[in-house]
């Protein structure tokens, strides 16, 4: 069943770039916030363009945004396959539920890793010093936390009723969890029950996480976020095959 | 008699209040083309979807070439092939690829550029799935089903929507693929459709099988009636008629009388009537009872209705 994982996934690679506004989008949408963040706001680095210190991680938020991105994309897919009959036509071949979704998860984590690499360009270009981190360990930190929100993006799509309400659906629940990321302000500033809720957000674990690494501090002071990350990862894909709908 | 290649039990199946099959039975015997008509509603997708093994049904008991479509469904796939009622691909997938994609799928597959050019879509290779026509992309939903040599294939409504040129090709393929000694399930509300291709038909209404047989077996005993129309400006035709056949018989407008009778023999009957007696003839056609007709008669209503 190996060669049909690659070639669904080599397929909708290819279903998915020939929709340009799409690739334009995923693509380009967090490069222009992290430029144009980056230049108001400045990234409080060394060299920077702006001497003031940002009121957040510029590069975190566009790293967060990268992922955020992914599963939009992905919930969107999902929805638009379930509601067109696509997902049924599908699962009546040997293909499994577990290749199919594992395909496009797959082809989600490599545009995001592509995106942290156009990051990466558009700050050695316009915002000199901004990425001036470990880049192995950051792109694994955001792989790592994409990973862990797609999880949490399966149980969405399973949902979510129709692809029109997608968008809209999967935005409100993302939307409220980047706020309470702790990227704009310390969690524990909020009421005790709040803050045990940001505790199992992915967003919340996925955000310490890079900012660890990029402060410098790295995965043995974060590995609890990391581990966060794995629990949530292993609950939502224990519990999707259960909630999802094919149809 | 060839051991039935699809049993179906007592099959009944509801998505919550709404029963969608009450109670179905059928057999399916290996190599023939076998349809389930009836009118919008009445369970003959459900049913399908059950014997594939894509549905759990509430009660009842289905083999499929001896297997259990759940519990053996790996097996099973490997087996049949499915056509989908409205179904959709990916809009960006070309036609080439869902090939691919799907020859890679299975354990053994058949020669896809035969396949291709058999189904006339060689021209349409490098298409995407959404600029594909109405009928091309049936064509294609059926290569996809036959792709891996399938002992069984369903076909759901597959030429719903389509022109008559269109729909001409889908059934020669169709029978094509029964006469490679393959079993074909389909579904239709196109009697003419039934009646062209099905050897033997099961008439579905409120998820219940109220009858099944060879068309023109359903036919000859639910409808036996005949009707000869004739047009003759010859003198007291009528009455010679009426005489002959029964004042009930005949009906006669002017220089056009339409009979009726029963049975195989009464065409004949007319034919040599009028032969016998010189009657001088310058239109003649028989209206002979059709599926339509049984459906109507079993049921009180048209199946469009
Ligand atoms: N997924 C579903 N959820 C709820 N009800 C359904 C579902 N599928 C079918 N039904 C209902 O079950 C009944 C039988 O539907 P089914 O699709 O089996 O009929 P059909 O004979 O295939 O009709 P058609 O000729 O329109 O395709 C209908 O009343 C339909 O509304
Ligand atoms: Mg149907």
């Amino acid at each position: 069943m190996l060669k049909g994982f690659w070639k669904l996934t080599w397929v909708e690679t290819k279903v998915f770039i020939r929709e340009p506004m799409g690739v334009i989008a995923t693509l380009g949408f967090p490069v222009l916030i992290f430029v144009v963040l980056g230049r108001m706001l400045g990234t409080g680095q060394v060299g920077a363009v702006s001497s003031q210190e940002p009121p957040f991680n510029v590069p975190v938020l566009a790293a967060l945004v990268i992922a955020v991105n992914a599963v939009i994309s992905l919930v969107a897919i999902i929805s638009i396959y379930r509601e067109g009959g696509i997902l049924k036509r599908l699962r009546a071949t040997p293909l499994s539920p577990v290749t199919i979704l594992g395909s496009q998860v797959v082809i989600k984590l490599a545009f995001t890793v592509i995106s942290l690499a156009l990051l990466v360009l558009a700050g050695r270009q316009f915002l000199p010093g901004a990425m001036d981190v470990n880049l192995v360990s950051f792109t694994l930190a955001l792989v790592l936390g994409t990973l862990s929100i797609l999880s949490l993006g399966f149980l969405i799509a399973s949902v979510v009723p129709t692809a029109r309400f997608a968008q809209p659906i999967t935005a409100a629940f993302l939307y409220p969890m980047i706020a309470l990321s702790g990227l704009f302000f310390p969690l524990d500033q909020l009421p005790p029950t709040m803050w045990a809720l940001t505790q199992v957000l992915p967003t919340t674990h996925a955000v310490s996480l890079m900012l660890g690494v990029w402060e410098g501090s790295g995965w043995g002071a974060h590995w609890g976020n990391a581990l966060a990350l794995l629990a949530i990862l292993g609950a939502c894909t224990a519990l999707s095959p259960r909630v999802f709908r094919w149809e | 008699m060839p051991a039935p290649v699809i049993c179906v039990s007592h099959l009944g199946k509801s998505y919550g209040p709404t029963v969608a099959v009450e109670d179905v039975s059928l057999e399916v015997e290996e190599g023939e083309i076998f349809g389930l008509i009836g009118p919008n509603g009445a369970g003959k997708t459900t049913t399908m979807e059950c014997v594939e093994g894509h549905r759990k049904p509430d009660r009842g008991q289905i083999t499929v070439l001896g297997l259990d479509p759940l519990r053996d469904a790996a097996a099973l796939r490997q087996r049949i092939g499915v056509q989908h009622q409205e179904a959709h691909l990916q809009k960006r997938i070309k036609v080439w690829e869902a090939i691919d994609l799907w020859s890679a799928l299975y354990s053994r597959t058949v020669d896809t550029g035969d396949l291709l050019g058999r189904l006339g879509l060689e021209a349409k290779r490098n298409a995407w799935f959404m600029t594909l026509s109405g009928g091309q992309k049936q064509r294609l939903f059926v290569a996809l089903a036959l792709i891996h040599d399938p002992e069984i294939v369903f076909l759901d409504e597959l030429t719903t929507g389509l022109d008559p040129q269109a729909r001409h090709a889908i059934w020669s393929l169709v029978a094509d693929i029964r006469s490679r000694g393959k079993t074909v399930v389909l579904s239709t509300h196109l009697m003419e459709e039934a009646e062209r291709l099905c050897d033997r038909v099961a008439i579905i209404e409120h998820g219940c099988v109220i009858e099944m047989g060879a068309p023109a077996e359903l036919v000859a005993k639910h409808c036996p009636e005949r009707q000869v129309v004739f047009t003759s400006d010859g003198q007291s035709v009528s009455e010679l008629l009426k005489r002959e056949l029964g004042s009930d018989s005949v009906v006669s407008n002017g220089t056009t009388h339409t009979l009726r009778g029963r049975g195989e023999e009464f065409v004949t009957d007319v034919i040599n009537l009028v032969a016998r007696e010189h009657i001088r003839v310058r239109g003649f056609r028989t209206e002979l009872p059709n599926l339509e007709d049984v459906f109507l008669k079993l049921t009180g209503h048209g199946i469009r209705d």
